[in-house]
């Protein structure tokens, strides 16, 4: 603090050095501090600026075409945000993919860690083998699942119903527009394939970190398998469950790749990357496009607030232990 | 925890970094992120000379941004050892997908931040950047400029790059129209003869024969994939010829019109009955595909898809006929687009700007891709000249009379039965409209996909078109 202006009434302020022992511990606490603060401002400019920047757009009315009437908008933006009608089927969707996937993906991959928790032959192999969808680009996922799988000529789900309808000498088989006639499901389906085996690794760690002997003691006193996984094993994974729910949940929140692959944002399955996606790159509205951007990235801290929170009480019981 | 090893999982373990380990580990990112900061200090600190190609006024480089594609990519190979080598100016180009490319541009003409001297436009933003005042108008060069030969530019197109006050906005690299292909070998088996200007009524009734007329075969391919320039391509021309528009002159929305409502409804249910499977996901590249495997016997589309199909290695080539767009009341209904190349009024190197342009637009840039790449990857569609020439002939036998005989029809100004308040045959040249019809499409593809009627669909339409455009311009 500079010391050119005097103030009026000298007073001992509370950033006035109580003596000589404090100021000197407090230049020592700056000069071990003072080394990190290029990499704080580094950080900040990095990570917070173009947030900033983001919120202060979003309070403005611009459209790139029309550069001349850029300005102060208000709560406009917001305030479309809030009563557009697409915009609220976006969110409806936006929740309804979030929410299936995660739920389907940790049931899935519960289940398939379970089993991978058994030893039996060729175990890395086969876990190694469940991984790779999960190491899959997106976009090639979604491209994948558009083309070889779903397409109605050459797909491979109408392939089989073929040459199963062949088994028994039809050659009518029943060739289902899976895209048209599911399309939420459809994109659903290919990020499920695509998440299960994120959880099925976190859920897997989980239960490699579960003590052995408590189960043996439940067998000891006749546990049913049932009973240990209810009573043993689920609670142990609880915590892994939510925290692989809630790190998918931000993830597919702003999933893009397999909106805009597969249905281009048609058949009623526009989420809200995908929306933002057209608001910026048809309409060129950048305020509103910024103002969604900023309701999903508040909305996005909600949920990271809860992960945050799980992983740190995984990390004081780790401690604990 | 014996049997737990050998395990190859990327497993953080809460706790299992040491506390030391972990303030080495803060202080190495300390350090990395000290180092990083410093670097990119400096490197922002350069300011107007680092990057973007080269922000300086020397008078020796010229700065493009281009769409990528394969014609533009030619482009790009030929530059250095043609271009340059004559002129000793530098080509700075700036290659980016069409999406991203339409938005760079628009935002760079539209604060005229003067980066960039040429870009890749098309016919949709001519009317509205020139209008804007964007575009450095080209008729000085033009006349200045013997070689380049304005007078060989397709008529059409020529009308689409000049601006409401006449002077020319832009240069195209090539065009297109849209027609009818079929395949001449299903109709010959089922006894149907195309003529040479099919009506929509007969084009619907050869689908509905042409159902099966192979294993599997569907009548007709016609896109049905959300976004402005798929599936309402083809569409707003059908609307076109059934009498139908988006706006009426004094830019009253007409989506939800009769003839509007018409012309979809017949494509809707033209495709739903006898189109490719997986309709509402098709766009070009789909119903291509549909085309060469022989999964439809008749497609509707852009020319350029003619190269495709007879190219070498198709297993349709020499088997596709190509006849004039299917009317119903306008005399011809073909679509216009066209990458152009327009200047930055902003620009400092207008000069070096027209050179590349007149070098790649002109018909000797033309011979060389025949000669070094092939002529079948001739950026056509733009000079009349290109169809005199014997060897694209050869190269494009089947086609090429019809491809320049649809652009040549091509009206842009007059695309259907009523006054218009702007330009454009399968878009409405304003900024909206990109937006509008994108929106739009997915109405009408959930109509295709048999989720929503084509009323609904349209009536949506209409409230977007109402509120998007109509009264914004009404004013």
């Amino acid at each position: 603090m500079s010391a050119s202006t005097a103030p009026s009434h000298p007073r001992v302020g509370p950033d006035r050095p109580q003596g000589s022992a404090g100021s000197a511990r407090r230049a020592a606490d700056w000069a071990r501090r003072a080394p990190l603060l290029p990499a704080l401002l580094f950080t900040i400019v990095v990570t917070q600026l173009p947030f900033v920047a983001t919120i202060v757009i979003s309070f403005m009315n611009w459209n790139s075409y029309y550069p001349q009437d850029r300005g102060f908008g208000g709560v406009d933006n917001y305030v479309s945000v809030f009563t557009n009608a697409q915009l609220r089927q976006a969110v409806v969707n936006t929740v309804v993919l979030t929410v299936t996937v995660v739920l389907v993906s940790l049931v899935l991959g519960m289940l398939i860690a379970l089993l991978l928790d058994r030893k039996f032959a060729g175990r890395g192999a086969v876990r190694t083998m469940m991984i790779a969808p999960f190491l899959v680009v997106p976009i090639a996922a979604a491209l994948l699942w558009k083309h070889a799988l779903f397409n109605p000529n050459y797909g491979l789900f109408n392939g089989t119903i073929n040459a199963v309808w062949k088994l028994f000498g039809s050659d009518s088989a029943p060739q289902v527009d899976w895209l048209s006639t599911a399309p939420k499901i459809a994109i659903e389906v290919s990020l499920i394939w695509q998440w299960t085996p994120f959880m099925m690794l976190i859920l897997l760690a989980g239960l490699q970190s579960k003590p052995a002997d408590a189960e043996e003691a439940a067998r000891m006193d006749g546990a049913t398998s049932f009973q240990i996984f209810r009573y043993l094993t689920f609670p142990h994974l609880r915590q892994y469950l939510e925290l692989g729910g809630l790190l998918g949940a931000i993830y597919i929140v702003q999933n893009f790749d397999a909106v805009f692959t597969i249905t281009a944002g048609g058949l009623g399955t526009a989420n809200l990357p995908y929306t933002i996606y057209q608001t910026v790159f048809s309409a060129h509205d950048y305020g509103l496009a910024s103002a969604m951007g900023v309701v999903v990235v508040i909305a996005t801290i909600i949920i990271a607030t809860f992960a945050l929170r799980v992983v740190s009480s995984m990390f004081k019981q780790e401690v604990g232990r | 925890m014996a049997g737990r090893h050998g395990i190859h999982l990327p497993t953080t373990l809460p706790g299992s970094t040491s506390r030391v380990s972990r303030r080495a580990a803060l202080g190495g990112a300390a350090g990395l992120g000290g180092a990083a900061f410093l670097s990119s200090c400096s490197g922002a600190g350069g300011g107007g000379t680092a990057g973007g190609g080269g922000g300086g006024g020397d008078d020796k480089t010229v700065n493009v941004i281009m769409v990528n594609n394969p014609q533009m990519v030619d482009l790009q190979k030929l530059t250095k050892d043609n271009f340059t080598k004559d002129t000793g100016i530098t080509v700075n180009y700036t290659v980016l997908p069409e999406n991203d490319v339409r938005d760079k541009i628009s935002q760079e003409f539209s604060s005229q931040a003067g980066q960039y001297d040429v870009a890749s436009i098309s016919n949709y933003e001519v009317p509205f950047y020139s209008k804007n005042g964007w575009l450095a108008p080209l008729d000085d060069f033009i006349s200045g400029d013997s070689g380049f030969n304005q007078s060989d530019i397709i008529k059409p197109l020529a009308t689409a790059l000049t601006g409401e006050d006449g002077k020319v906005y832009a240069e195209p690299f090539y065009g297109e129209s849209s027609f009818l292909m079929y395949r001449k070998d299903v109709f010959e088996s089922k006894g149907l003869t195309m003529p040479d200007k099919p009506t929509w009524a007969e084009v619907a009734a050869f689908a509905a024969q042409l159902d099966g007329a192979m294993p599997n075969m569907k009548g007709i391919a016609l896109r049905g994939l959300p976004g402005w320039g798929q599936v309402f391509a083809p569409l707003t021309t059908v609307v076109n010829t059934f009498g139908g528009t988006w706006f009426d002159e004094d830019w009253t929305a007409k989506v939800n019109a009769p003839e509007f409502v018409e012309a979809t409804k017949f494509y809707v249910d033209l495709v739903r009955a006898h189109g490719e499977n997986g309709a509402p996901q098709a766009g070009f590249t789909e119903c291509l595909n549909g085309m060469t495997q022989s999964q439809v016997a008749m497609w509707y589309d852009a020319t350029s898809a003619a190269g495709s199909l007879d190219a070498e290695g198709s297993p349709v080539a020499g088997k596709v006929g190509y006849v004039a767009a299917p009317v119903d009341q306008t005399e011809s209904s073909g679509w216009l687009y066209t990458w152009a190349w327009g200047v930055q009024k902003a620009s400092k190197r207008q000069d070096n700007a027209w050179k590349f342009i007149s070098w790649a637009s002109s018909q000797k840039y033309e011979e060389l891709v025949g000669a070094q790449v092939g002529w079948a990857s001739v950026p056509a569609g733009k000079r009349n000249s290109t169809y005199e020439n014997a060897d694209y002939q050869k190269a494009a036998a089947p086609f090429y009379k019809e491809t320049q005989t649809a652009i040549n029809a091509a009206n842009p100004a007059n695309p259907g039965v009523q006054p218009r308040p702007a330009p454009g045959i399968q878009f409405v040249a304003i900024p909206e409209f990109a937006d509008l019809g994108t929106q739009v499409s997915q109405f009408v593809s959930s109509a295709i996909a048999g989720q929503t009627s084509v009323e609904d669909a349209l009536n949506q339409g209409q409230e977007l078109a109402t509120k998007l455009v109509s009264d914004k311009y009404k004013k």
